[in-house]
């Protein structure tokens, strides 16, 4: 601690030190909060079930998405990422899933929200199988900390299907 | 700065800056901002620098008493004795 230079350095070590240890733990309070969000969608149409000129089959759907996404967000959440993902079976894949919708929400009054829509990305297979299938849409969001670890979770709807011929 | 003084800088300079962390964080929880555990920490890091970095003359109250240059004449210089080698066998 003898000259200037040692003892700036030596502080400047130190308030790092003790600043990593800050964001620790306000990562680590995360781990106190209750989290329950909920959410819904429904079909409102299916708009267009056709066959692409390359043989993969592809649907355009009006969505009405509901959900409430505040409970996720706490003093250390810098933003919440949510998507709409549909999810089924096919004879070439054991599991699909083709991202419909998606959005940024980047504080805790965006986060309940109604929004009806098209799907903002395009719905097609890899193949000719979406005639009657059976789907789930899935929300599935990414809650990104301030510092910390990414949290990603989901809620499942199954029960969803497309018709039976092209329209 | 003599030598309490650069123990006392470094220990102030500890506790100031865990002093401060600590608030920081129940402070931020408490008013759920982020922004403001930021800025308490921002600020105790400001304050311990303007305490504990430049050399305040309150460092300074012990200082060495180094031994006066007349007295110092009056003594024997020390002499360089030359050492003796021992070979190894």
């Amino acid at each position: 601690m003898h000259s200037f230079g040692y003892r700036a350095n030596a502080l400047l070590t130190f308030s790092v030190t003790a600043l990593a240890f800050i964001c620790a733990i306000a990562s680590f309070s995360d781990k106190f909060s209750n989290q329950n969000p909920s959410a819904e969608i429904q079909i409102l149409n299916i708009n267009r079930l056709k066959k692409q000129s390359y043989g993969n089959d592809e649907v355009s759907l009006t969505l009405d998405i509901s959900a409430d996404l505040q409970s996720l967000f706490t003093w250390n959440t810098k933003q919440v990422f949510a998507f709409v993902a549909a999810e089924y079976e096919s004879p070439m894949n054991s599991l699909n899933q083709v991202s419909l919708w998606d959005v940024i929400i980047p504080d805790k009054e965006h986060a309940k929200f109604r929004i009806q829509t098209s799907n903002k990305y395009r719905f097609i297979d890899q193949g000719h199988n979406l005639r009657g299938k059976e789907f789930n849409l899935t929300l599935h969001w990414h809650v990104m900390p301030k510092t910390g670890k990414m949290l990603a979770d989901k809620i499942v709807m199954p029960g969803y299907s497309l018709p039976d011929a092209y329209k | 700065m003599d030598w309490q003084g650069q123990k006392v800088v470094e220990q102030l300079m500890q506790i100031l800056l865990v002093i401060s962390g600590v608030v920081a964080v129940v402070v931020g929880y408490a008013t759920e901002s982020f922004r403001t555990m930021m800025l308490i920490y921002a600020g105790g890091v400001v304050l311990a620098t303007l305490v504990t970095v430049p050399n305040w003359p309150f460092y300074n109250r012990h200082p060495l008493e180094w031994l006066d240059p007349s007295e110092a004449e009056k003594h024997a210089k020390p002499q360089v004795v030359a050492k003796k080698r021992f070979s190894k066998k």
